[in-house]
């Protein structure tokens, strides 16, 4: 791992837990003792819109967000955000997309704009890695919605040269007590898509 | 020991290092968590917010004359209202070590200008330093202190979004022993009176020969050798950015940028073929030596406008000639993606007073916070936004001009009223206004995160505070017409709005409900939508709840049906208020049937 880096691409919509995501991979990458600096913005975009992480690890890191085109992996816990954020990636970057989609009211309300149902589709004719996850049934499935999180860890960590008890133990470290197991439980589940996704890898 | 930590959770960490006794601060974004870092982990130091940046700034200054090491943290625009003392604070200089957070939000994030403060500490004449990461901002703020001391002058740290908001690593340090001092009554020096001022001026003069001295000498200041013919003159999160896309570039690195080290900056122009300067925002640097005679170009390749990214420098420095290829994106986004801008919470008590001021096709004059929100599409309920405090003089001065009769309403957030709403209802009542000013009290400053203020009677470090009453301010400048109504109560909103526009006297209503957030999650029962009932007409999608969505049916013009997303409805009723077939219900009625 010494002299691999990895630049992470987590976006989704304010809410959604995209700030708790790059919050385990960063303390991951600290206890591997890599460089690491990442980048969000707060304020406004914690009302209901686009919320991005930038995660850069590499033995030294200087910008702390990444340079257009450069993302070796795009984690999207949004299909549509997935899509706005593709030319982020590179041309050979795996993406993570969740299936959820949430509509904003300004599409509801306006004939302006149309939400794009098929951005997964479009997302797959544009870059060959993408890996769909249905997050929100999964989630659902184990008895919280908001384990679609963890599930799309479980899935990042099949991609990155950290071990499962490193991902625990940082896992465990930042969720409260009484979600530790149902957590660690999303994180196999996101772990065992990567049979689902064999082809990409 | 290391750590990850923020840039602005680095500087809370410096301040304890460094032996910071007082900090003091009024919310803003991005500067916000430093405080708050403050109050939850290093409780040793006392941390208090007050109601507006001046008045932070002045009890900073306090706690220095006292003897203390004191910091004031604020964002850029905050360092306008406090502007009055930091700049005659120049000239008195310090006891204990003062050093002023300022933040600056390039591409504004959170913020209505994108002004580059480093000009502030050049006007000021005071030391300006800026760093690049978290471990820099940790640093630089324990020299601060330092240089405070040494120099005897306030000294400001000058961050912005990307280095307040991102996390790096840091090395942890030891906390400095600082040596005691007491308040000494010297009136030459803090009495500034013009005949005191004016030898105090000269003060500053002389300070700054001895720091133009200290920039020249100083590890801030450092040139990066590797070679190169061409050379880049960077500072603050920009170099960052430059060394990502030219790493083998010879670097003129600033940390210290006021005063600049010129015959350090001019050597290092003079030993290569072409020097560009990289920074964000404003000309800064780049005009200050073009005045020195040194020869470097920089915004022509670069631009004066919002965050510069790796992107932008390679393209730069393309343009520029020092660089012959840019990195960039084979994938193409998609055209036309829907735009997802901030929207009012689900349960947000601001939306029922926008639905019923849009109703009144009257002018109304806002303010800064998350009811700023309402001046976005669908709400489209407000006509301007400016600065904290400005919604009541801007509808004084409207009114003035274009008559009573219509009405002229101001809305302005609680935290913000008290930060300088006061004074404009004052001008309200001595001038004789007829304005109606709506105070929407959700209890909390909501929009950077829910931070305490005088009227929430709880102080940042958890203490229960006498709590301000709003209602008895009003009457207490003068204001005859106070009303209180229930935001979610359309009905009685409208008409109260009605009613205090159309009389002859200023007037202000309170709406009475904390906000959703904070300080704990509102979740009452949720409502949802009967399909049998509902038909299509979109009134409740023109209230812009982000609860509410199109269902895939639709009624017989081809428009969706609405439903409610049971996870987030506050059941905060508006929307079955406004319904007009009544199709929004208690989930519980659901359940019966």
């Amino acid at each position: 791992m010494s002299d691999k880096s990895y630049n992470i691409l987590i976006v989704g919509v304010g809410g959604q837990g995209v700030l708790l995501a790059s919050e385990i991979i960063s303390e991951i990458a600290l206890r591997e003792g890599l460089d690491i600096k990442k980048s969000e913005v707060h304020g406004m975009s914690q009302r209901g819109g686009v919320v991005s992480s930038h995660v850069k690890l590499a033995p030294k890191v200087y910008s702390p967000t990444i340079h257009h085109g450069q993302a070796d992996i795009l984690i999207s816990f949004e299909k549509a955000e997935g899509l706005r954020a593709i030319d982020w990636m590179k041309k050979d970057g795996v993406a993570i997309i969740s299936t959820t989609s949430v509509v904003p009211a300004i599409v509801t309300s306006s004939k302006k704009f149309e939400y794009p149902d098929n951005a997964l589709d479009i997302m797959k004719e544009k870059c060959s890695k993408v890996m769909s996850v249905e997050g929100d049934k999964i989630a659902a499935e184990l008895g919280n919605p908001r384990l679609v999180n963890t599930i799309l860890l479980g899935l990042l960590s099949t991609l990155l040269p950290f071990s499962d008890e490193r991902w625990k133990e940082v896992i465990k470290s930042k969720v409260k007590e009484r979600f530790v197991d149902i957590n660690l439980k999303a994180f196999e589940a996101g772990k065992a898509l990567k049979a689902d996704n064999i082809s990409v890898q | 020991m290391k750590e990850l930590l923020s840039g602005n959770e680095a500087v809370a960490r410096g301040a304890y290092e460094a032996g910071v006794k007082l900090a003091v601060a009024y919310p803003g974004t991005p500067s916000t968590e430093i405080l708050e870092t403050l109050a939850a982990q290093f409780r040793s130091i006392y941390s208090q917010w007050s109601p507006n940046e001046k008045v932070a700034y002045e009890v900073g200054i306090g706690a220095s004359m006292g003897g203390t090491r004191a910091l004031v943290a604020m964002k850029h625009v905050g360092l306008n209202v406090a502007a009055d003392p930091f700049m005659t604070h120049a000239y008195t200089g310090v006891n204990g070590g003062f050093v002023i957070v300022n933040c600056d939000d390039p591409a504004m994030h959170s913020s209505q200008n994108e002004q580059d403060n480093r000009f502030y500490a050049k006007f000021a004449q005071i030391p300006l330093l800026e760093p690049s990461d978290s471990q820099e901002a940790k640093d630089m703020l324990v020299a601060a202190y330092e240089i405070s001391e040494k120099f005897d002058t306030p000294v400001m740290l000058r961050m912005t979004t990307r280095i307040s908001h991102s996390k790096g690593v840091v090395e942890i340090g030891e906390i400095t022993e600082v040596a005691e001092r007491k308040f000494v009554k010297n009136p030459s020096k803090y009495v500034m009176i013009p005949a005191h001022a004016r030898t105090r001026h000269l003060v500053v003069a002389e300070r700054l020969e001895k720091l133009l001295k200290f920039s020249e000498e100083t590890e801030f200041n450092k040139i990066e050798n590797n070679g190169s013919k061409f050379g880049i003159i960077s500072g603050a999160v920009a170099y960052q950015y430059a060394k990502e896309v030219a790493p083998d570039f010879d670097y003129f690195k600033i940390g210290l940028s006021y005063p600049l080290p010129f015959e350090k900056i001019r050597e290092f122009v003079s030993k290569h073929e072409q020097v560009v300067v990289i920074e964000e925002l404003e000309p800064y640097y780049e005009d200050q030596l073009k005045v020195e005679g040194i020869l470097v170009e920089g915004k022509k390749y670069f631009g004066n406008q919002g965050e510069l990214s790796p992107q932008r420098i390679a393209e730069g420095l393309k343009n520029a000639g020092l660089i012959n290829e840019v990195k960039v994106a084979e994938i193409l986004p998609e055209a036309n993606m829907f735009p997802r801008p901030p929207v009012l919470c689900p349960g947000c008590p601001h939306r029922g007073v926008f639905m019923a001021l849009k109703k009144q096709g009257v002018a109304v004059t806002g303010d800064i916070g998350c009811y700023t929100l309402g001046a976005l599409e669908p709400l489209n309920a407000l006509d301007s936004c400016i600065c904290m405090g400005a919604s009541i003089g801007n509808a004084i001065g409207m009114e003035k001009v274009n008559g009573s009769e219509k009405g002229t309403v101001a809305v302005i957030g609680d935290s913000t009223f008290l930060h300088s709403g006061v004074t404009g209802l004052l001008d309200a009542v001595f001038n004789k206004s007829h304005v109606t000013v709506i105070i929407l009290d959700n209890s909390t400053t909501a929009m950077t995160g829910g931070q305490e203020h005088p009227a929430t009677g709880r102080t940042l470090m958890g203490e229960e505070a006498p709590k301000v009453d709003l209602i008895g301010i009003c009457k207490a400048v003068g204001v005859k017409r106070v009303v209180e109504v229930d935001p979610y109560d359309y009905e009685k909103t409208l008409n109260v709005i009605k009613e205090e526009m159309v009389a002859e006297e200023p007037s202000v209503i309170i709406t009475s409900r904390p906000c959703v957030l904070m300080p704990k999650r509102i979740m009452d029962e949720p409502y949802q939508v009967d399909l049998e009932l509902c038909n299509g007409c979109s009134a409740c999608f023109r209230i812009s709840c982000p609860a509410i969505s199109a269902t895939e049916e639709t009624n017989d013009h081809g428009r969706p049906l609405a439903k409610i997303d049971k996870t987030i409805c506050t059941g905060c009723t508006l929307c079955a208020q406004i319904c007009p077939t009544e199709a929004i219900l208690l989930s519980s009625k659901f359940e019966t049937v």
